[in-house]
C-alpha cells in the first residue's frame, strides 16, 4: 500500500469526522447538542493530555492543573478585569503553558512512579491555592460569569457564548484546531520521536537525541492544549470553580483516553463521548456512576488495555493514526 | 496559657497523630517497598477499617471494650481478605506493571468509596472509646485513650519490625523485596509473598483507622488525607525504607500540629505537598533513603 494512499485515506478519515460534527449541529436535538459541545471541549483535553500519556508515554497524574490553569486564566480576567473574551482566551492559554513548562522542568527530572506522583502533588498545591485565595476564586463555589461577559462584538456583530448553536461551533473549531495539529503532529518527525522515547529511552538517548527537550516540548505542548480546553470551558459554559483542579479532573482524561484508545487520533472523542453516555444512561437508575468509573478503570486496564480504537487498530485497520 | 502547657499539649495530639499516621505510611511503604506497587486504594483501606470498626462496634450491645476489642480483631481481617482478593483478582493478572496497577487501583478507590457511600452513607457516625480515663498530667488531665493509641501504635510496629527482621516470613519478604527474580529462583514464593504483603498492608491501614475512630469519627472520605499524608512520609522517609517511613512520620506528625496553630490549615498542606514534591524532585531517594542500586 502507497505512503501516498494511506496519507488521503487518514486526512480523508479525519474531514469526515469533522464534516459529521459539524451536520450533528443541525441535526441533534438541543439536550445532546449540549452533551456534545461539552464532550467536543472535555474530548480537546483529552487529546492533550493523550499526547503526554499516549504517545509519550508519560502517565501524569496532575493534569487538571493545566485544564484548570486555562480556566482561570481566562475566567479570572473576564470576571475581575472585565477583559474581553479572545484576550482572555489568550491569557488562559498562556497560564497553562507557562505552568506547564515549569512543572515540566521540575517533574521531568523523576521518572516513572516518581513523576505520577510528584505530577499528582503539584496538582494537588494547585487546587489548594485555587481554595486558599478564595476571596477571588470563590473556591468550591467557584466564578459564574454572566452572559453579558461572554458576548464578543467584533464590528457591531453581538455574538453571544452562551447560543447553544454558536457554542456548538466554537467547541468544534477547537477540536477541529487541535485535532488536526495532533495529526499532523503524531506524523512528524516529532511525534515519532516521543513514541520512540515511550518504546525505548535509553536507546533514543544513545542515538544522540536531547531526549529531556522533546519531553518537556511535548508536556509544554500537552499544556497549551489542555489549557485551551479548560479556557473554552470556562467561556462557553460560564463557570469556573476549583472543582475542575481537583484530582477528579486528573483522573478522568486518563479514563477517557484508556477508553478510546491510547496514541490513537480519534481515541480521545470517542473515549469521552463514550464515557458521557454510559453516565448519562446509568444515572437514569442509579446516583452510584462513581462505582462504574472505578469498574470501567480496572476492566479496561484488565482486558482492554489498548482500548477502543487501539484493539480496532490491532485487530482491523492497522493504517489508524 | 503559658508556654509549658500548651506545648504538651500539642506533643501530646502530634504523637497520637504520629501513631496513627506511621501504622498507615508503614503498610503503604511495604507494599510499595516489596511489590514496587503504588496502591492509590490504601487511603480507601483506612476508610473501610474504620467503617467496619463502626458496623462492629455498633453490632455488640455492653460494654464499649466488647465491641471495641471485637472491631480490632474483625475489620482489619475482613479488610485484609478484601485486599487479598483485589491482589489475586486485579493486580497479579497485571504482572504488577507499576503503570497498570496505578489505574487499576484508584478504579479500586473508586469502587471501595462508592460503595461505602451507598452502604453506609454520607454522614460521621462516631465510636465509643473502649475505656474513659483521664490521666492527671502536670498541668491537666488526657484522655488515657490516646495515650493507648500512641502505646498500640508502637507495639504494632515493633511486632512489624520484629516479623520483617527475625522471623522466616521476613525473611522472604525481604529477600523478594530485594531481587525477586533471584528469590524466585532459589524456589521462594514471591506470588504468594506478594498475596501476603498487599493484605498486610491493608491490615495495617484498617488497624490505624480502628484505633482512630474513637477520637474521629468515621465518614466515607476520610481515606483522602491519610491517603496524601501516608504519601508525604513514605517520600520523605524514603520509598520502601520502614526506619525512614517512622522517623517521617514522627517528623511530620508533631510539626502538623505546630504549623496548623501558626497558619492556616489549607496554606499548611499546600507548602508542605509542594515541599515534599521538591523533595521527590531533587533527592529521589528521599531523605533517609539509599540510592537505588
Amino acid at each position: 500500500m502507497s505512503a501516498v494512499g494511506s496519507n488521503t485515506r487518514v486526512w480523508a478519515l479525519h474531514l469526515g469526522v469533522i464534516a459529521l460534527l459539524l451536520a450533528a449541529n443541525f441535526v441533534l436535538p438541543e439536550y445532546h447538542r449540549g452533551v456534545f459541545s461539552r464532550v467536543l471541549v472535555l474530548a480537546t483535553f483529552a487529546m492533550g493530555y493523550n499526547l503526554l500519556f499516549g504517545y509519550t508515554g508519560l502517565l501524569s497524574l496532575g493534569h487538571a492543573m493545566f485544564f484548570a490553569a486555562g480556566l482561570y486564566g481566562a475566567g479570572l480576567p473576564v470576571y475581575h478585569l472585565g477583559w474581553s473574551v479572545p484576550l482572555s482566551f489568550g491569557t488562559g492559554i498562556l497560564a497553562g503553558g507557562t505552568l506547564a513548562l515549569v512543572i515540566g522542568v521540575l517533574a521531568l527530572r523523576t521518572t516513572g512512579v516518581a513523576f505520577m506522583i510528584v505530577t499528582m502533588m503539584f496538582a494537588q498545591v494547585f487546587y489548594l491555592t485555587t481554595l486558599y485565595f478564595t476571596t477571588w476564586t470563590r473556591g468550591e463555589e467557584g466564578l459564574v460569569l454572566s452572559q453579558a461577559m461572554r458576548t464578543i462584538d467584533p464590528a457591531g456583530l453581538d455574538i453571544s457564548l452562551s447560543n447553544p448553536s454558536t457554542r456548538y461551533l466554537i467547541a468544534l473549531t477547537l477540536f477541529s484546531a487541535v485535532l488536526l495539529l495532533m495529526l499532523r503532529l503524531v506524523r512528524s518527525p516529532f511525534g515519532r520521536t516521543l513514541v520512540a522515547i515511550r518504546e525505548n529511552e535509553e536507546r533514543m538517548r544513545m542515538l544522540g537525541y536531547d531526549v529531556f527537550r522533546a519531553k518537556l516540548t511535548a508536556v509544554v505542548l500537552s499544556g497549551l492544549f489542555c489549557a485551551s480546553a479548560g479556557a473554552a470551558y470556562g467561556l462557553l459554559f460560564g463557570y469556573v470553580g476549583s472543582g475542575f483542579a481537583s484530582i477528579q479532573y486528573s483522573i478522568l482524561p486518563l479514563l477517557w483516553v484508556l477508553l478510546g484508545g491510547a496514541a490513537t487520533t480519534l481515541g480521545p472523542l470517542v473515549g469521552t463521548l463514550f464515557m458521557f453516555y454510559i453516565i448519562d444512561y446509568t444515572s437514569g437508575f442509579t446516583t452510584a456512576y462513581l462505582l462504574l468509573v472505578g469498574v470501567a478503570l480496572i476492566l479496561l486496564i484488565l482486558f482492554f488495555p489498548k482500548g477502543l480504537l487501539g484493539t480496532v487498530r490491532e485487530r482491523w485497520l492497522k493504517w489508524l493514526p | 496559657m503559658a508556654f509549658g502547657p500548651y506545648f504538651l499539649l500539642a506533643t501530646l495530639e502530634g504523637l497520637v497523630t504520629a501513631a496513627v499516621l506511621a501504622l498507615t505510611a508503614l503498610g503503604l511503604s511495604l507494599v510499595f517497598g516489596v511489590m514496587r506497587v503504588v496502591n492509590v486504594a490504601h487511603g480507601e483501606f483506612f476508610m473501610l477499617g474504620a467503617v467496619l470498626a463502626w458496623a462492629v462496634s455498633t453490632a455488640f450491645a455492653g460494654h464499649p471494650s466488647i465491641g471495641f476489642a471485637a472491631a480490632l480483631l474483625v475489620a482489619p481481617l475482613v479488610v485484609g481478605g478484601a485486599a487479598l482478593l483485589s491482589e489475586r483478582l486485579v493486580l497479579r493478572r497485571l504482572n504488577y506493571d507499576p503503570e497498570a496497577t496505578i489505574v487499576a487501583t484508584i478504579g479500586m478507590l473508586y469502587i471501595i468509596q462508592q460503595l461505602a457511600l451507598t452502604f453506609y452513607g454520607a454522614d460521621a457516625r462516631p465510636v465509643q472509646a473502649p475505656f474513659n480515663v483521664r490521666i492527671q498530667l502536670p498541668w491537666f488531665g488526657y484522655s488515657g485513650y490516646k495515650l493507648f493509641v500512641i502505646g498500640a501504635a508502637i507495639v504494632l510496629m515493633l511486632a512489624t519490625w520484629f516479623v520483617l527482621t527475625r522471623t522466616k516470613v521476613g525473611l522472604l519478604m525481604r529477600a523478594t523485596q530485594y531481587d525477586s527474580e533471584t528469590a524466585q529462583a532459589f524456589g521462594i514464593p514471591v506470588d504468594r509473598v506478594y498475596a501476603g504483603v498487599f493484605a498486610l498492608g491493608a491490615m495495617l491501614a484498617a488497624v490505624a483507622a480502628v484505633l482512630i475512630v474513637p477520637i474521629q469519627q468515621a465518614h466515607y472520605l476520610m481515606g483522602r488525607d491519610p491517603l496524601l499524608l501516608s504519601f508525604i512520609v513514605v517520600i520523605i522517609g524514603g520509598l520502601g525504607s520502614l526506619r525512614g517511613t517512622v522517623i517521617a512520620a514522627l517528623l511530620i506528625g508533631l510539626s502538623d500540629g505546630i504549623i496548623s496553630v501558626f497558619f492556616s490549615p489549607t496554606l499548611a498542606k499546600m507548602l508542605a505537598t509542594g515541599l515534599v514534591a521538591m523533595v521527590l524532585v531533587f533527592r529521589p531517594q528521599g531523605l533517609f533513603g539509599v540510592p537505588a542500586r
